[in-house]
């Protein structure tokens, strides 16, 4: 593959819901290597569905999909692409179902033909990556919103994912679990793109910004990170925004 | 909410594959479901009991699971002594009292004791994961392993949305009462869970195809070293020959 030419490309892709206005409207998108995309829109406005579309959940009315410089059409297609796709969910819960964290966290690499000790060893390493060495015999039901969202996103590294698509990841995170997926983030060295509604976390975490209005895309220019003056209550205690 | 307090513990019973505590609770249970005598239900609820002080549970806490039959069997002691023909032991007034009546309720509850009992000690001390994991071993087939370990994982995430909409419905004034509103209510919120449910399947099911799922269930190996099977065998056979020599020698001299 070339170097410019861009890892995901769609193209005038259409998409609507049964019953309801078309969500997405010949909408574009090229991601490139290395692209690390915030992407904010209001909602409703069809982010989760274009995260869908490129993982081939949900397939589009019209458009072309062009993934890893080929064209995905058919369910084989996809397979390749989830693979080497990896996709955080917005709500933890739909994504761990094992009982434990290690067999959530191996579930991946064992569909991908592991064997049982590999499938073990990737998911530890995972798991110490993200500083969670002593979770793997929690019960996955049993963990906090942030445990549970960190733990989602050992389930999907432990993929060994070329792109990572994450939808709110910062939901319901307080402000210690958000730094440390923030800094999560920044080691990874991978491409991604991310659903947020927090321009603090952006700034932190994305270098350019993408939007969405009337079911197309918008490219913005680079993100300037840039400080500005403000006043709120307790404002004179040292805080992080 | 649903807790697995036995399963934490080191004891004996904790050391032994869950395989084989699930394969020997099956058959000790069969046996003293099958077993009439008294000396025989007696020996099987020893067994149990036996076993529960091996897998060193905490008594209180296993006498409140056992509590469960108790009401039952109260309702079994008022009701069968004094409706089951048979010769009288004692007469109050018109109530009649019958010897068969009494042996039979004994019989009862030895066997729901001794079978509750053997249960606790075998299968409560293992996670549901692990005895699904198990089950998967033993040769049950796949699909029907995860849907017994998904129905467990999200009993919990059903309960908290029915929960929410419960609070929801009494933070607006919602009391339930006997008349058609609440009829109402219940049915919109039992449709409401219903719906979620359905919604949530479909979520996990994408989150699985996405990472890679093709129809084929792993599952990750025994975890813990299990030392202590040769012992576990040879002790619970030793029990299952006692029980069953008993019941037949009984049959026999009958």
């Amino acid at each position: 593959m070339e170097q410019n030419q861009p890892i995901i490309s769609l193209q005038g892709i259409y998409y609507s819901y049964p019953g309801r206005r078309t969500i997405l409207k010949d909408l574009g998108l090229d991601i490139f290597k290395g692209d690390r995309i915030g992407l904010v829109a209001p909602n409703g406005s069809g982010k989760t569905t274009l995260f869908h579309i490129i993982m081939g959940l949900l397939r589009p009315s019209a458009g072309k999909v062009n993934i890893f410089g080929k064209e995905r059409q058919t369910e084989q297609d996809f397979m390749d692409v989830r693979r080497r796709i990896g996709l955080l969910f917005q709500d933890a819960d739909d994504q761990l179902f094992s009982p434990t964290v290690l067999e959530d966290v191996a579930f991946g690499p064992l569909n991908l033909g592991k064997s049982k000790e590999e499938a073990v060893a990737i998911s530890r390493k995972t798991l110490e990556f993200l500083g969670l060495d002593d979770f793997e015999d929690r019960i996955t039901y049993k963990l906090s919103g942030g445990e549970k969202r960190l733990v989602s996103l050992a389930t999907v590294l432990a993929m060994e994912p070329e792109v990572l698509l994450l939808d709110e990841p910062g939901n319901a995170l307080d402000s210690g679990m958000k730094s440390k997926l923030i800094n999560v983030l920044n080691n990874l060295n991978i491409t991604y793109v991310l659903i947020s509604h927090e321009f603090d976390f952006f700034s932190e975490t994305t270098d350019r910004i993408f939007s969405m209005e009337d079911g197309k895309l918008l490219q913005d220019d680079e993100v300037y990170i840039h400080t500005h003056r403000h006043s709120h209550k307790v404002g004179k205690q040292p805080h992080k925004h | 909410m649903i807790t697995e307090p036995f399963t934490a513990g080191n004891s004996v019973i904790h050391s032994v594959d869950p395989r084989m505590k699930i394969v020997f609770a099956v058959m000790l249970s069969c046996v003293v479901a099958v077993a009439n005598s008294l000396l025989t239900l007696s020996a099987g609820l020893a067994t149990g009991l036996m076993l529960i002080v091996l897998a060193r549970l905490d008594g209180r806490a296993v006498l409140k699971r056992l509590a469960v039959v108790f009401g039952f069997m109260a309702l079994i002691w008022v009701v069968l002594p004094v409706t089951y023909p048979g010769p009288a032991i004692i007469a109050l007034g018109p109530l009649q009292i019958s010897q068969p009546g009494v042996v039979l309720c004994l019989k009862i509850t030895l066997k729901s004791i001794a079978i509750l009992s053997i249960l606790i000690a075998l299968v409560a001390t293992t996670t549901l994961s692990t005895i699904g994991s198990a089950l998967h071993r033993l040769g049950v087939p796949g699909k029907l392993v995860y849907l017994l370990v998904m129905t467990y994982r999200y009993i919990f995430v059903i309960e908290n949305e029915y929960q929410r909409l419960m609070r929801a419905a009494r933070i607006r004034g919602f009391h339930p009462g006997t008349n058609i509103h609440s009829y109402k209510t219940f049915a919109y919120l039992t449709g409401m869970i219903f719906i979620r449910a359905s919604a949530r399947a479909e979520n996990v099911y994408r989150a699985m195809l996405c990472r890679g799922f093709k129809g084929q269930f792993h599952t990750l190996g025994p975890v813990a070293p299990y030392t202590q099977n040769r012992a576990f065998t040879v002790l619970t056979t030793a029990a299952l020959i006692v029980i069953l020599g008993l019941e037949i020698w009984n049959r026999i001299s009958l």
